[in-house]
């Protein structure tokens, strides 16, 4: 019985997997995308690409080892970019936690529906900023502010989208 | 065991990816990275990434520079109207501008202020940024090979931009002043309070350290202050939008910036920065006034005393207090200038006799445009401020000691340079010359003498000057 509990039938969580350009190029690109052009655009900045990506691997691949490696992996390169005063890992912490749980979840429930893609995407966004400002202000001791509202309107934005992104993404899975 | 591990395998996992994270972050953060030291990781990311986008950029530029100038030209004609008029406007201006730049080159040279100037920038394309929120860090495309270094400053005509934090073969990163680690030396335009400018995780600048209890309007422009040794002074930050009281008796003043840095795409990065004193060379031969001026001292002389202790007659009554920096003490030197767009009612200095214009019964002297006296009690003066007006001359000394019924007392004829024109007088306006023999100026024997002397002003009791 290893999927006591589920609120999904069998046949809904099926594992799929991707061939090795997508697991690294998709990263890769959403990291790219992210820092040159969405960043440059004042009222996308708020859109994390690299996030909705790897909720999309986790919730795919259902493998709770690989949602967190992936998480990490993706994490690290935002990490790279972010400049000298963000040390590496504080994204890459944020994202292991959240490729861990994601892919944890989909174990459980059916992440194929937009509704449901909607409702995991805005909560996981929450609980990233929530985790990302733990470790600043936590273990860093950052000044950093949090406005729910904020959040709340960042995450809605991020729910949206990701419906859109995931529907692209779907075409690159494998049965 | 084995069940253990393979119960909890997940687990495991996660827990050790963030061990090695948060071990990975202690390590960064008890050596940090300074002095332009870059973790070779990030060197190799950005090194790789950079060049990519960089051509990306260049052709989406090129594509739009076509656009832009050969397609899309509709409204020109009117643009072009509309500049030229703007131009036109502009000139007038400048020249306006120009008289007082020089007249403020004049007093810094005399005060042997050093300025700074821009002298070389490197122009440089916004080709990224962090790509998150948390952290507004942009790229340029220019780098260590186009001579650009740590802690430049990176600027933008409408306003300063940030600074340079790393350095890469081809690209480098800057940090905005919304950035919640930037600290920029700033002081608000009007009122010259200085303070820090710094970003927050919001995007937010606030100037900091300004105390509660100085008025601070919004509206009012942030410019840079020169006290980061980053940034030259005088670059305009932003302006003040909000005014609260903030925490431990500082003011919370939020300032906007004055260049858009989330839609910014071109930069000029400051290479160098030369600090010289104001040339003097250009700016018209040296005065008697001026060398006076340098001479002068900065505490005012006491008054003199007869033998009885007794403060001598014909000093006058009401005289100013002297406290300010003294551009003349008693001598005589307000001279009539040329350019009749010099301001106007400019405070004549002056350490004891100096008329000031905010006081009561000033008589200031201004060049080409009649001295304007308003009568009053000479008891109530104050201080005058240390600028002294002259379109094309060194404001040195001033001149125009104040007697007891608000007259104005024009300065000697001989240590001024006649003026040219019709000009406000190089002499008593009332005859009653107040200041002390013992502090005027000697005279400057290559100056004539004012051949056609005017009043300096109708005196307010209806005396007429002695011819």
């Amino acid at each position: 019985m290893p999927f006591r509990g589920s609120l999904t039938s069998r046949d809904q969580v099926a594992v799929y997997e991707f061939g090795w350009p997508a697991i690294i190029f998709i990263p890769l690109v959403a990291v790219l995308i992210q820092i040159f052009i969405l960043g440059k655009i004042p009222f996308l900045a708020a859109i994390n690409l690299p996030f909705m990506v790897t909720i999309f691997f986790a919730v795919a691949r259902r493998n709770p080892i690989s949602g967190c490696l992936t998480g990490c992996a993706i994490g690290l390169i935002q990490d790279l970019f972010a400049g000298p005063h963000h040390p590496l890992g504080m994204y890459g912490i944020a994202l292991t936690i959240i490729g861990y749980s994601a892919s944890s979840l989909g174990l459980k429930i059916d992440v194929e529906n937009p509704g449901s893609r909607f409702i995991i995407t805005y909560i996981f966004f929450v609980a990233h900023q929530g985790i990302y400002y733990g470790v600043a202000h936590g273990l860093l001791g950052q000044v950093q502010q949090w406005s729910w509202s904020h959040v709340a309107v960042s995450a809605l934005a991020n729910a949206v989208i990701g419906i859109f992104v995931f529907k692209f993404l779907d075409r690159f899975k494998q049965r | 065991m084995d069940t253990f591990l393979g119960r909890y395998k997940n687990l495991i996992v996660l827990a050790a990816i963030l061990f090695i994270q948060i071990i990975a972050l202690a390590v960064q953060v008890h050596r940090p990275t300074q002095g332009g030291d870059t973790r070779l990781l990030r060197l190799w990311a950005i090194s790789a990434v950079t060049p990519v986008e960089t051509a990306v950029v260049h052709t989406q530029k090129w594509v739009n520079d076509i656009w832009k100038n050969y397609a899309y030209l509709r409204g020109v004609r009117r643009e072009n109207r509309e500049l030229r008029a703007e131009i036109d406007r502009m000139k007038v201006e400048d020249a306006r501008y120009a008289e007082d730049a020089r007249m403020a080159r004049r007093v810094q040279a005399l005060l042997a202020f050093k300025e700074q100037y821009v002298d070389t920038t490197v122009a440089a394309q916004v080709i990224g940024t962090s790509g998150s929120e948390q952290s507004r860090i942009l790229y340029l495309d220019k780098g260590l090979t186009d001579g650009i270094k740590q802690d430049m400053a990176v600027i933008t005509p409408a306003g300063i931009v940030g600074k340079i934090v790393q350095v890469f073969p081809d690209s480098s990163q800057v940090l905005p002043i919304n950035d919640q680690f930037s600290g920029v030396g700033a002081a608000l335009k009007s009122s010259r309070l200085q303070g820090i400018l710094r970003g927050s995780s919001n995007g937010v600048t606030t100037l900091q350290y300004v105390m509660s209890d100085e008025k601070v309007e919004p509206g009012e422009e942030v410019i840079t202050s020169g006290g980061d040794r980053i940034f030259p002074k005088g670059l305009p930050v932003g302006k003040v939008v909000s005014v609260e009281p903030g925490k431990d008796l500082f003011l919370n003043i939020r300032v906007v910036p004055s260049a858009r840095l989330d839609q910014v795409e071109e930069v000029l990065v400051v290479t160098k920065i030369t600090e010289k004193m104001p040339d003097g060379k250009d700016l018209g031969p040296l005065r008697a006034s001026d060398i006076l001026a340098e001479r002068l001292p900065t505490v005012p002389a006491k008054p003199e005393v007869d033998a009885a202790g007794k403060p001598k007659t014909g000093a006058p009554s009401g005289t100013a207090s002297g406290t300010t920096p003294a551009m003349g003490t008693g001598t005589a030197a307000a001279h009539a200038g040329a350019a009749p767009t010099s301001p106007a009612n400019k405070p004549a200095t002056g350490n004891s006799t100096a008329a000031a214009p905010k006081s009561n019964g000033a008589a200031t002297a201004t060049h080409g445009t009649p001295i304007s006296t308003t009568a009053g009690s000479a008891g109530t003066q104050k201080a005058p401020k240390p600028a002294a007006a002259d379109g094309t001359r060194p404001a040195g000394t001033v001149a125009k000691p104040l007697n007891g019924t608000g007259t104005a007392t024009a300065p000697h004829a001989s240590t001024t340079t006649p003026a040219p024109g019709p000009s406000p007088a190089n002499r008593p306006a009332n005859g009653n010359e107040t200041t002390p023999p013992s502090k005027r100026s000697k005279p400057a024997p290559e100056q004539p003498p004012n051949p056609n002397p005017q009043p300096l002003s109708p005196p307010p009791n209806g005396e007429q000057p002695p011819q």
